[in-house]
C-alpha cells in the first residue's frame, strides 16, 4: 500500500529565512540590501533565491540606495523589498517618506538591533517609535507588523505584500535580532498566496502605450493641492486602522493584570503567564500583532474589566505610550524594560506581575 | 499649405515656469525631439530629479516620476531592470547627481546600469537660490561662497564624466553645451546616440550639458553666454570623454 505523501511538511529556518521566502511566494519581484547585522542571513538568502526564481537580486551602495530601488520597482507596479537593521533603517526613512508620499506600496524589514548610534548588535525594540510614528518627514504613517515567530514571520511578510498594495502604503516587518536568528519550525504549506498580478494597478509607470501620460510623485506646489492630499492619506489610514488592526489575547476575559508585549517579548511573557496561571493567578496576555495601527478598542475594552496592566520591551518604554493613551486612566499601566541589547528574563516579569498584584 | 517646424509629440503645449536665457527649456526639447525621432515615446519612463526641473512632467508627453534628491540613478536601476524593454532615463542637475547622489550615479555607472543620464551642468543650485555647487568654478560668487570659490576650504570643481571614464561599466560619455544653434545642434546629436545605446543594449551612457543659469550666476543673458565661453569651458572642456564603441 502506498502511503500519502504528507503536505505538512516542516521547514527548520531562522525568523530571516523565514521572511524571504515569505517574500519570495509572495511574488516579491525585486529585493535590494546592503549588509548589516543582525539581518544579514536575510540578505543572503535573498541572493541565492531571487536568483533561482530568476527575479532580480541587488547589492545596493548604500540603504538610501536599496529603499530607491524600491521605490522605483513600486512605481512600476512590481512587488519589492528591502531589508536592514536599525541604523540602515535610520538611513531608509528618507525613501519611506517618498513612497508613502507618491501612495507607493513595498515592504521594509527591520531586524531591531540595539542603539542609538551603532549600539550594539543585541535584539532590541527600540525602533518602535521610529516605525509606529512614521520615521521620517511628513505627516504619514505605516502599516507596521510583529511577528513573535519564524512562520508568523512567513505570514506576515506575504500579509505585508497584500496589504502594501491593498492600501497603496508602505509596510513594514518589525522584529528583532532574537526572531531573526532564532530557528524554528514552519509549516509552508499551510499559508495561501495571493498573485500579485490579479491586484491592478492603473496608477502604474509603464509607459504611455495607449493611454495618457502619467507621473508618480509627492510634491504639490498649488495653493491647497498638499493640504488634499494630506487628507485624503489620512482617509486611507482611517481605513487601514478600522481593518486591519490585529492582535491575540491570551487568558484576557478574567484577568486581574494583562501584561502587554509583543514580538520577542510576548513569548517571555507568555511563558511567565503560563506559570502563574499554573498558580491561580488570573493574569493575561495581549500581544498586539500590527503595532499601527495599534490595537486600541481592544485594550479599551479589557480595561472596562481589567484593572492592571503590564507593558514589557526591549527599551525603556516606547509602546507603553500608546498603552496609556488607548486606556486612557481606566487602569493602571506599569512598566518593566531592559534597553540596549538587555533581554526581560521569565523571571523578571513574572516578579514584577507579582508586584503589580500585591 | 506643408507643416515644417512643430512641437515634439513628447512635449506638452503649455507655459514655461524657467527663467529667461535657462538652458533647461532648450535641454527638455532635445531630449522630447529624440524620443519622437526614436519613436520611443510610449516606451518612456523619465525620473525627474530634485531641483529646477523636478516638474519636468509638466512639460514632457510621457511617463515621469520624481526621485528623493541624488537618488535617480538607484530609482532608474530599479526600473529598467525589472523593465528592460522600457526606455529609461534621468535628468538631473549639477546639485543632484554631482553632490547628494554622487554615491548612486557612481553605482549605478560602475554595474553598468542600461540607462541614459542627462546631466545638467549650471554651476550652482538654482531651485534653492543660487547655492555653491560642486561645479562651482574656482573665484565664483555664489549664495554661500559670496567672496568666490575657494579650493582651500570649497574644494575644485569635481569633474564627473572624467571621473567616471576609468570605470569600466561605463559605455559612452560625452560633455556639450547649448549656448549657440552650432551647439545645440551637436548636443542633440550626442543626446540621440546616449539613447540610442540604450536602445541596443549597449550600457551606461551620460551627456553632460554645460547649461545656462543668468540669474543665479548673476549676469545678463548674453553675459551668462559669454561666462560660459571665457571660463567654464576652460574647466569643461567639450566632446567625448569615453566611447566603447
Amino acid at each position: 500500500m502506498k502511503t500519502k505523501k504528507t503536505t505538512h511538511k516542516k521547514h527548520l529556518m531562522t525568523g530571516n529565512e523565514a521572511i524571504g521566502e515569505g517574500a519570495v511566494r509572495a511574488g516579491c519581484d525585486l529585493y535590494a540590501g546592503y549588509p548589516i547585522t543582525p539581518q544579514n542571513e536575510l540578505t543572503a538568502f535573498m541572493a541565492k533565491r531571487m536568483a533561482e526564481k530568476k527575479r532580480i537580486f541587488i547589492q545596493s551602495e548604500s540603504e538610501i540606495s536599496a529603499i530607491s530601488m524600491v521605490f522605483g520597482a513600486s512605481l512600476t507596479g512590481k512587488r519589492a523589498m528591502t531589508s536592514s537593521s536599525s541604523p540602515g533603517i535610520s538611513l531608509k526613512q528618507e525613501g519611506i517618506s517618498y513612497l508613502a508620499g507618491c501612495r507607493l506600496p513595498g515592504v521594509i524589514v527591520n531586524v531591531m538591533r540595539g542603539g542609538p548610534g551603532l549600539g550594539n548588535i543585541s535584539p532590541s525594540q527600540a525602533d518602535y517609535f521610529q516605525a509606529t510614528k512614521g520615521g521620517g518627514h511628513g505627516d504619514y504613517h505605516i502599516i507596521v507588523l510583529a511577528p513573535s515567530s519564524a512562520e508568523e514571520a512567513m505570514s506576515l511578510t506575504i500579509l505585508a505584500f497584500d496589504l502594501a498594495d491593498t492600501y497603496r502604503c508602505p509596510a513594514m516587518i518589525l522584529t528583532d535580532g532574537m526572531l531573526g536568528q532564532m530557528m524554528e519550525p514552519v509549516e509552508i504549506s499551510k499559508f495561501k498566496f495571493k498573485d500579485s498580478r490579479s491586484i491592478n494597478k492603473k496608477w502604474a509607470l509603464t509607459g504611455a502605450k495607449g493611454r495618457k501620460p502619467q507621473s508618480i510623485k509627492s510634491l504639490y506646489l498649488k495653493p491647497g493641492g498638499l493640504e488634499s492630499h494630506n487628507l485624503r492619506l489620512q482617509a486611507t489610514y482611517e481605513e487601514i486602522k478600522k481593518r486591519e488592526t490585529r492582535s491575540e489575547s491570551l487568558y484576557c476575559n478574567d484577568a486581574e493584570l494583562i501584561v502587554v508585549a509583543y514580538g520577542t517579548v510576548s513569548r517571555i511573557a507568555r511563558a511567565a503567564i503560563k506559570q502563574l496561571r499554573s498558580r491561580g493567578k488570573r493574569v493575561g496576555l495581549l500581544r498586539p500583532i500590527s503595532l499601527w495601527p495599534f490595537p486600541e478598542k481592544v485594550l479599551k475594552k479589557y480595561a472596562k474589566g481589567t484593572k492592571r496592566f503590564l507593558v514589557s520591551e526591549m527599551s525603556t518604554g516606547q509602546m507603553v505610550e500608546d498603552v496609556r493613551l488607548a486606556i486612557e486612566g481606566q487602569a493602571k499601566v506599569a512598566f518593566h524594560g531592559r534597553p540596549g541589547g538587555g533581554i526581560p528574563t521569565q523571571k523578571e516579569i513574572e516578579d514584577k506581575i507579582l508586584r503589580c498584584l500585591r | 499649405m506643408k507643416k515644417i517646424f512643430q512641437r515634439p509629440k513628447s512635449m506638452q503645449d503649455v507655459a514655461t515656469h524657467y527663467c529667461a536665457g535657462c538652458g533647461h527649456g532648450i535641454i527638455h526639447r532635445l531630449v522630447a525631439e529624440i524620443i519622437d525621432e526614436l519613436k520611443v515615446r510610449e516606451k518612456v519612463i523619465a525620473i525627474a530629479p530634485v531641483g529646477c526641473a523636478v516638474i519636468a512632467y509638466d512639460y514632457w508627453n510621457f511617463d515621469v516620476t520624481e526621485a528623493a534628491h541624488g537618488r535617480c540613478p538607484a530609482v532608474a536601476t530599479a526600473i529598467k531592470r525589472l523593465r528592460p524593454n522600457n526606455v529609461v532615463f534621468t535628468y538631473q542637475g549639477d546639485g543632484d547627481l554631482a553632490s547628494i547622489g554622487i554615491a548612486e550615479t557612481i553605482h549605478a555607472a560602475n554595474r553598468g546600469e542600461n540607462i541614459t543620464v542627462i546631466f545638467v551642468n549650471n554651476g550652482v543650485y538654482g531651485m534653492t537660490g543660487g547655492q555653491m555647487a560642486p561645479t562651482t568654478l574656482i573665484g565664483q560668487k555664489t549664495a554661500t561662497s559670496p567672496l568666490g570659490r575657494n579650493a582651500v576650504c570649497d574644494g575644485n570643481p569635481i569633474k564627473m564624466l572624467e571621473m567616471l571614464a576609468v570605470l569600466d561599466g561605463v559605455k559612452y560619455l560625452e560633455r556639450v553645451t547649448v549656448y549657440s544653434p552650432q551647439h545645440v545642434l551637436k548636443a542633440k546629436q550626442a543626446i540621440r546616440k546616449a539613447f540610442r545605446n540604450q536602445i541596443e543594449n549597449k550600457g551606461f551612457s551620460m551627456v553632460e550639458i554645460i547649461s545656462m543659469c543668468p540669474i543665479y550666476t548673476g549676469r545678463s543673458v548674453e553675459a551668462s553666454i559669454e561666462w560660459i565661453k571665457e571660463r567654464v569651458l576652460k574647466d569643461y572642456p567639450l566632446g567625448v570623454i569615453k566611447d566603447k564603441g
